[in-house]
C-alpha cells in the first residue's frame, strides 16, 4: 500500500527546559495540539500580536487523508490567515452533490448556486496537505514557538494561570500560561486532566474508508448512494481529492469484523465491484465507528477546549474540522482582547455560548443524517423507505432524503449581538456570518467584500453604505465604505442586495466576520453601545 | 395555526372509508408501508411543524390511554 505524505519535523530543546521546576517560564498562551485547529488558532493569535507556544506530542503530520472537505467559511478564515489561496490552488473545488437510490439518481443539489463569491462552497484537500501548509505559515511567524515531541502530562490550575508539565525526549519540564487552549483532538488528554465528562450517542454501524489512487473521469461532485447495486442494502460515498485520489466510504454491518474488513485483500473486491475495474492502488484504509458528543463546558478555569477535544460528530456533513476552525476564529479575537486587557475575561463565556450551541447544531444535523443512513428500528427503516420512494416523484420527498447536510456557519444567539430595532427585509441578522459579494475599488481593482474585510484590519469593522452623512467609526474600528466619494463601488448591486442595504445602512462586523449589529441610520452613540456589547462590556 | 380537531369533512364517513379501503387486501407489512408514506405526504401538506407536533402528541395519547387501560385490566 502506498504511504501518504509524511512530513517529519525535528525536536529541538528549548531554553524553557533548562529552568528550575519552581521557576517555570511564563507565557500568555499555550496551544496544545498542532492539528488544523491548533495551527490556525496559533496563526490567528500571532497575527493579532500575541506570542504563542504551540505544543504537539508527535513530530510529524498525521497519516491518512482524514478530514477532506473544507467549507467556504473555513477558506474565508484561512484567507484571513494568509493561507487560503494555497489551499484552493491545491484543492478540488466542488459545489454539486448527487444522491442515488439503487442504480438511479434521485436528485442533485448545488451548495453555492449563485455567483459573486470569492470562495467555492467546498474544496476537498487531504488533511495532511492542509496541515503542511499551516505549518509553513507558522514558520513565517516569529511569534509562534512550535515545539514538536512536547507531550503535556500534567495540569495544575491556579487562579490566574495554569501550569503544565511537558514530557520531551530530554525529560519533563514545566511551563506556565495565562491560558491553555486544548486542541488535542478527540482523545484529548487535557480533557481527562480537567476531569470533564464526554458522554454522548455511540453509533454501532461501522464505516469503511478507502482512499484509492486511480485515474477516472467522474466529475468533481459528491456522490452518495442508498442501496447501490454494488453494495446492496447499505450506503456509499464517492468524492475526489487532489493527486488522483478518491475517497470511498462504505457503510458496513455493525457486526462486521474490523480486523478482517481492514485487510486490503478484503477491501479490494468491494471497491472493484463499485468501480467495475481493478485499476487502483490503496492510499489509506480505515474502519471506524463514531460518536456524537460534546463537553458540557468549553471553558474550564484557565483551560479552553476547541475542535474535536470539545465536540465530536459523525463525518457526514463535513462538520468536524470545519466546526473546529470556526471555534478557532471565534476564540482567537476574544482571547487576544482579554490578554490585552481590552475586554474582561468574562468575554470567554461568549465563546462557550456561541460554540457549544454550534456543536449542538452540528451534533443534531449529523445524528439525523446518520440515523437516516442506519435506521434504528423496523419502523425507522420503513419511514426511510417511504421517503426514498416518494423522492422519485415528489419535491418534498427529495428534500427529506438525508445523505448528509453539509456544514454551514452557525447563526449565534449571543449576548454579544445587538437586536435589530429597525425594519429589515433580508441581509444577515446579528449573529450571522458575513455573506461575500464582489466590489470594485476606485483604482479599478476588483476585490471581494471578504478581501476588503481583511484590508480593513480583520478587526471590528463598520460596513457603511454612503448617504453623504457618514458616521464616524469608533476608535480602533475599521471601515469599509460602499459608494460615495473614494468608497468602493457595487456595480452588480450584489452587496446592497445581500445586505438589504439602503443609503445610510451600516453593519458592525466582529473580527471573526460575524454581524454584531446593524442600523438603517447609525448614530455614534448607537455604534458605541453595540461595540461595548460585542466586546463584553455590557 | 393550531391543530384543528373539529370535524372538517362534510362526509366524515367518506374520509374514514377512503383510508380503510386503501388498506383492504394488504398484509400488515404492506399496510405499515402505506401508512408511513401517507403520514409523510399528509405531514408535508400540513407544512407546519407546530401543527404536526400537536397531531403527534394527540396520537401519542392513544398509546398512553391504551397502556393505562391494560394496567387497569390487570
Amino acid at each position: 500500500m502506498a504511504q501518504p505524505s509524511k512530513i517529519q519535523f525535528g525536536y529541538r530543546r528549548h531554553p524553557d527546559q533548562d529552568r528550575a521546576a519552581g521557576d517555570a517560564a511564563h507565557h500568555p498562551v499555550v496551544v496544545v495540539g498542532a492539528g488544523p485547529v491548533g495551527l490556525s488558532l496559533a496563526i490567528d493569535l500571532a497575527q493579532r500580536g500575541q506570542s504563542v507556544v504551540l505544543l504537539d506530542d508527535a513530530d510529524r503530520i498525521g497519516e491518512g487523508s482524514r478530514a477532506i472537505c473544507f467549507s467556504k467559511r473555513s477558506l474565508e478564515y484561512w484567507d484571513r490567515l494568509g493561507i487560503g489561496q494555497r489551499m484552493v490552488d491545491k484543492g478540488v473545488v466542488w459545489s454539486v452533490g448527487k444522491i442515488f437510490h439503487g442504480a438511479s439518481q434521485l436528485y442533485q443539489f448545488n451548495l453555492l448556486p449563485e455567483e459573486g463569491h470569492k470562495r467555492p462552497a467546498f474544496i476537498n484537500l487531504q488533511q495532511f496537505h492542509a496541515e503542511a501548509y499551516l505549518v509553513d505559515r507558522v514558520q513565517e511567524l516569529a511569534a509562534v514557538d512550535l515545539r514538536w515531541r512536547n507531550k503535556v502530562t500534567g495540569l495544575e490550575q491556579r487562579n490566574d494561570h495554569a501550569v503544565l508539565t511537558v514530557e520531551t525526549p530530554d525529560g519533563p519540564y514545566r511551563i506556565q500560561a495565562d491560558f491553555v487552549i486544548a486542541c488535542d483532538g478527540a482523545r484529548s488528554s487535557l480533557r481527562q486532566m480537567v476531569g470533564a465528562e464526554f458522554a454522548g450517542q455511540v453509533f454501532e454501524d461501522q464505516f469503511l474508508i478507502a482512499d484509492v489512487k486511480m485515474t477516472a473521469a467522474f466529475p468533481t461532485e459528491r456522490w452518495f448512494w442508498f442501496d447501490p447495486p454494488f453494495h446492496a442494502g447499505r450506503s456509499a460515498l464517492l468524492h475526489k481529492q487532489p493527486d488522483d485520489i478518491w475517497r470511498i466510504d462504505l457503510q458496513l454491518s455493525r457486526f462486521a469484523d474490523p480486523a478482517f474488513e481492514k485487510q486490503p485483500d478484503n477491501v479490494r473486491p468491494r471497491i472493484a465491484r463499485m468501480l467495475g475495474h481493478n485499476a487502483f492502488e490503496f492510499e489509506w484504509i480505515s474502519l471506524y465507528k463514531f460518536q456524537c458528543r460534546r463537553m458540557d463546558k468549553f471553558v474550564h478555569g484557565r483551560v479552553v477546549f476547541a475542535g474535536d477535544a470539545a465536540h465530536q460528530v459523525s463525518p457526514f456533513g463535513a462538520r468536524g474540522a470545519n466546526s473546529g476552525l470556526e471555534d478557532a476564529e471565534n476564540l482567537a479575537w476574544k482571547l487576544d482582547r482579554i490578554l490585552r486587557r481590552a475586554s474582561p475575561a468574562a468575554l470567554l463565556e461568549s465563546y462557550h455560548i456561541e460554540r457549544s450551541a454550534a456543536a449542538d447544531e452540528n451534533i443534531r444535523e449529523s445524528t439525523r443524517s446518520t440515523d437516516f443512513m442506519a435506521p434504528n428500528s423496523h419502523q425507522e427503516a420503513r419511514l426511510r423507505k417511504a421517503v426514498l420512494s416518494l423522492a422519485k416523484e415528489t419535491e418534498f420527498g427529495k428534500r427529506m432524503v438525508n445523505g448528509g447536510r453539509l456544514s454551514v456557519p452557525s447563526v449565534y444567539e449571543t449576548p454579544l449581538s445587538s437586536a435589530d430595532t429597525e425594519a429589515w427585509h433580508g441581509g444577515p441578522r446579528p449573529g450571522t456570518s458575513m455573506p461575500d459579494a464582489p466590489l470594485v475599488e476606485p483604482s479599478g481593482d476588483c476585490p471581494y467584500l471578504t478581501d476588503a474585510f481583511i484590508k480593513a484590519g480583520k478587526r471590528f469593522t463598520l460596513l457603511a453604505f454612503a448617504n453623504g452623512a457618514d458616521v464616524e467609526a469608533p476608535d480602533g474600528v475599521g471601515v469599509i465604505r460602499i459608494g460615495g466619494k473614494g468608497g468602493l463601488s457595487d456595480p452588480a448591486s450584489l452587496v446592497a442586495a445581500r445586505y438589504d442595504a439602503e443609503p445610510g445602512t451600516a453593519y458592525l462586523l466582529r473580527p471573526d466576520g460575524y454581524v454584531a449589529a446593524r442600523f438603517r441610520r447609525p448614530t455614534r452613540a448607537a455604534l458605541d453601545a453595540a461595540l461595548a456589547r460585542a466586546t463584553g462590556h455590557i | 395555526m393550531a391543530l384543528s380537531t373539529s370535524s372538517n369533512f362534510a362526509k366524515p364517513d367518506d374520509a374514514f372509508r377512503a383510508v380503510v379501503e386503501a388498506h383492504r387486501g394488504l398484509s400488515d407489512e404492506q399496510s405499515a408501508d402505506l401508512d408511513a408514506a401517507l403520514v409523510l405526504i399528509l405531514a408535508n401538506h400540513i407544512g407546519d411543524i407546530a401543527v404536526l407536533r400537536e397531531a403527534i402528541a394527540l396520537a401519542q395519547r392513544r398509546m398512553v390511554d391504551a397502556s393505562q387501560q391494560q394496567q387497569q385490566q390487570q
